[in-house]
C-alpha cells in the first residue's frame, strides 16, 4: 500500500507525509514517474503560486505523469493549490493554464466588509453529495482554509462540498477516481483526518482490485 | 463565516515548556510535542511556541521540537521568538511549522516582513506586536525586546504597516493587559481590528470565559491566545469552547 506525494519543489510535504503515516499507510515523496505511476493512489499537495506550480510541473514533466495518473483510475487528490492545478486554468498573476483533468477556473476572492482575503482559517463543510465516498460516514463540521483563489468548476456535480465566504466555495470536488479538497486535511483536526481517511482507504480499494 | 480560533501558547526554552504547566495527565508535562498534542485533542484551533531560548543550542532543539509536533498534531502551529532572517524562517518552515512570528526584528529591519511574505507567502507572517497604552500620546506605543523598549513607534501606525508589507496576521499583545486576569485590552483589540483588513489574534489579560467572548464580539479579534489561564486548567479549552458556541459565537 503505497501513496505517491508528488514532490515538484513548492512547499513543504513534511505535514502531508507525516498524516498518511499516522493513518497508516506508506507515504513516499517523490517526483519519480515510474513511483508514481506505480502507487496505489497519489497525493497532489502544494502551496505557492499557479503559475510556478505548473513551470515546475512541466519543467519536472510530472504534468504529463499526473494527468496519466488521473486517466489510469487511480485514486488521486489535489490538496489546496493541489486542487487548483487539476482544473483548466487560473487567473492568478494573469491566465495560467492548469492540468485541465476537471473543467473550471481559479478565480480571486473580490473580498469585501468583513470578508479578508486570503481566506484564512477555520469553516464549515457543507455537504452536497452526502454519498460521496469521500464523505462517508461523516458529518459536517469546520477544516482549516488558506487561500486567496478559489475555483469556480464548469459542472455543478463536479461540487462534493462547499464553504460559505460570502458565497460559497468549493470546497471538496470530485468526479470518479479524481478529488480535491481546497483545504488542509491535514492541518484540519479531527475531520480532516477522516476526510484523508476516506481519500486512502480508496486506493486501499483499488489495489484489492488489482487482484 | 470563519469560526474563531482559540490559540495555546506555549513558551519553550531549550525544547522544554518553561512556564505555567500543571498537568497532571501527561507523561512529561515539559514536553512540548506532548502538550501540543493534548491541546490538538481538545480542540485547540492552532498553537504558537515561542521560543525564548537565548543560545544557539537552544534555537537548534527548537527545531527538532517543530519536526516532532509536525508529526503528532494535525493543527496548525506558529513559531515565533528570536527569528531574525529569512533564512531563520526557512528552517523553521521546512521542519514544519506553518507559520512564522516575528517581532522586535520586523521593527528593527521592516523588510524582514516583506522579504518573507515574498518568499513564503504572506499567509506564512505574523507579525507580533508588544503595546503598551502612552499617557502623553493618549494611544498605544510599540515595545521590542520582550517589552523592555519602548520604540517610539505608535501602534496603529505600525499594524497598518505591516499589513502593507505583506503581513498575514497580526498577534497583538497589550502589555497593560498581560498577567493581570482582567480581560483582554478591548479598546487597542478593536481599534486594531477595525484598521487592518488580516486577521489580528488578541493577547494578554484573559482570566475568565467571558473574557474571550467580548474580545471576540467587542474587540472583533478573529483568535484569541493564552497561556497560563489553560496550562492551569483554569479554563480548560472544550469548555471555553462549549460556553462561546452557546453564546452563539461561530467556533470550531
Amino acid at each position: 500500500m503505497a501513496i505517491a506525494i508528488v514532490d515538484y519543489g513548492m512547499g513543504n510535504l513534511h505535514s502531508v507525509s507525516k498524516a498518511v503515516q499516522r493513518l497508516g499507510f506508506e507515504g513516499i515523496v517523490t517526483g519519480d514517474a515510474d513511483i508514481i505511476l506505480g502507487a496505489d493512489g497519489v497525493l497532489l499537495p502544494g502551496v505557492g503560486a499557479f503559475g510556478d506550480a505548473m513551470e515546475h510541473l512541466r519543467e519536472t514533466g510530472l504534468d504529463a505523469v499526473v494527468r496519466q495518473a488521473a486517466a489510469s483510475g487511480k485514486p488521486l487528490l489535489g490538496i489546496c493549490l493541489g486542487m487548483q492545478l487539476l482544473f483548466s486554468e487560473s487567473e492568478e498573476h494573469g491566465k495560467n493554464e492548469g492540468l485541465g483533468i476537471l473543467p473550471g477556473s481559479a478565480v480571486r476572492f473580490k473580498g469585501g466588509e468583513g470578508f479578508k482575503v486570503p481566506h484564512m482559517g477555520w469553516n464549515r463543510l457543507e455537504f452536497l453529495q452526502p454519498n460521496s465516498p469521500l464523505l462517508a460516514g461523516l458529518k459536517e463540521g469546520h477544516v482549516y482554509f488558506v487561500h486567496s483563489y478559489h475555483v469556480l468548476p464548469e459542472r455543478k456535480d463536479d461540487l462534493v462540498a462547499v464553504t460559505d465566504y460570502g458565497h460559497p466555495v468549493t470546497a471538496i470536488v470530485g468526479r470518479d477516481n479524481v478529488f480535491g479538497m481546497q483545504f488542509h486535511p491535514e492541518k484540519s483536526g479531527e475531520l480532516g483526518m477522516a476526510l484523508l481517511r476516506n481519500f486512502l482507504s480508496l486506493a486501499k480499494g483499488s489495489e484489492n482490485s488489482k487482484g | 463565516m470563519l469560526a474563531k480560533r482559540i490559540i495555546p501558547c506555549l513558551d519553550v526554552k531549550d525544547g522544554r515548556v518553561v512556564k505555567g504547566v500543571n498537568f497532571v495527565n501527561l507523561r512529561d508535562a515539559g514536553d512540548p510535542v506532548e502538550l501540543a498534542a493534548l491541546y490538538d485533542r481538545e480542540g485547540a484551533d492552532e498553537i504558537v511556541f515561542l521560543d525564548i531560548s537565548a543560545s544557539n543550542e537552544g534555537r537548534a532543539t527548537m527545531i527538532e521540537v517543530v519536526k516532532q509536533t509536525a508529526g503528532e498534531i494535525a493543527i496548525p502551529f506558529t513559531v515565533g521568538g528570536g527569528i531574525s532572517q529569512v533564512d531563520d524562517m526557512k528552517r523553521i518552515l521546512r521542519a514544519g511549522a506553518d507559520k512564522i512570528g516575528i517581532n522586535t526584528a520586523a521593527v528593527l529591519n521592516p523588510a524582514l516582513i516583506s522579504d518573507g511574505a515574498r518568499r513564503f507567502g504572506s499567509q506564512c507572517i505574523v507579525v507580533a506586536v508588544d503595546a503598551k497604552y502612552n499617557e502623553l500620546w493618549g494611544e498605544w506605543e510599540v515595545y521590542t525586546h520582550g517589552g523592555r523598549k519602548p520604540s517610539g513607534i505608535k501602534a496603529l501606525d505600525w499594524v497598518k504597516e505591516a499589513e502593507s508589507r505583506g503581513a498575514g496576521e497580526i498577534l497583538l499583545t497589550s502589555m497593560d493587559a498581560d498577567g493581570t486576569k482582567d480581560g483582554f485590552d478591548l479598546p487597542l483589540t478593536s481599534a486594531v481590528s477595525s484598521l487592518v483588513g488580516i486577521p489580528v489574534i488578541a493577547s494578554g489579560g484573559a482570566g475568565k470565559t467571558s473574557d474571550f467572548y467580548d474580545v471576540f464580539t467587542e474587540g472583533k479579534a478573529d483568535a484569541a491566545l493564552a497561556a497560563t489561564i489553560f496550562h492551569y486548567k483554569e479554563i480548560s479549552v472544550p469548555d471555553l469552547k462549549q460556553d462561546l458556541k452557546s453564546k452563539g459565537v461561530e467556533i470550531r
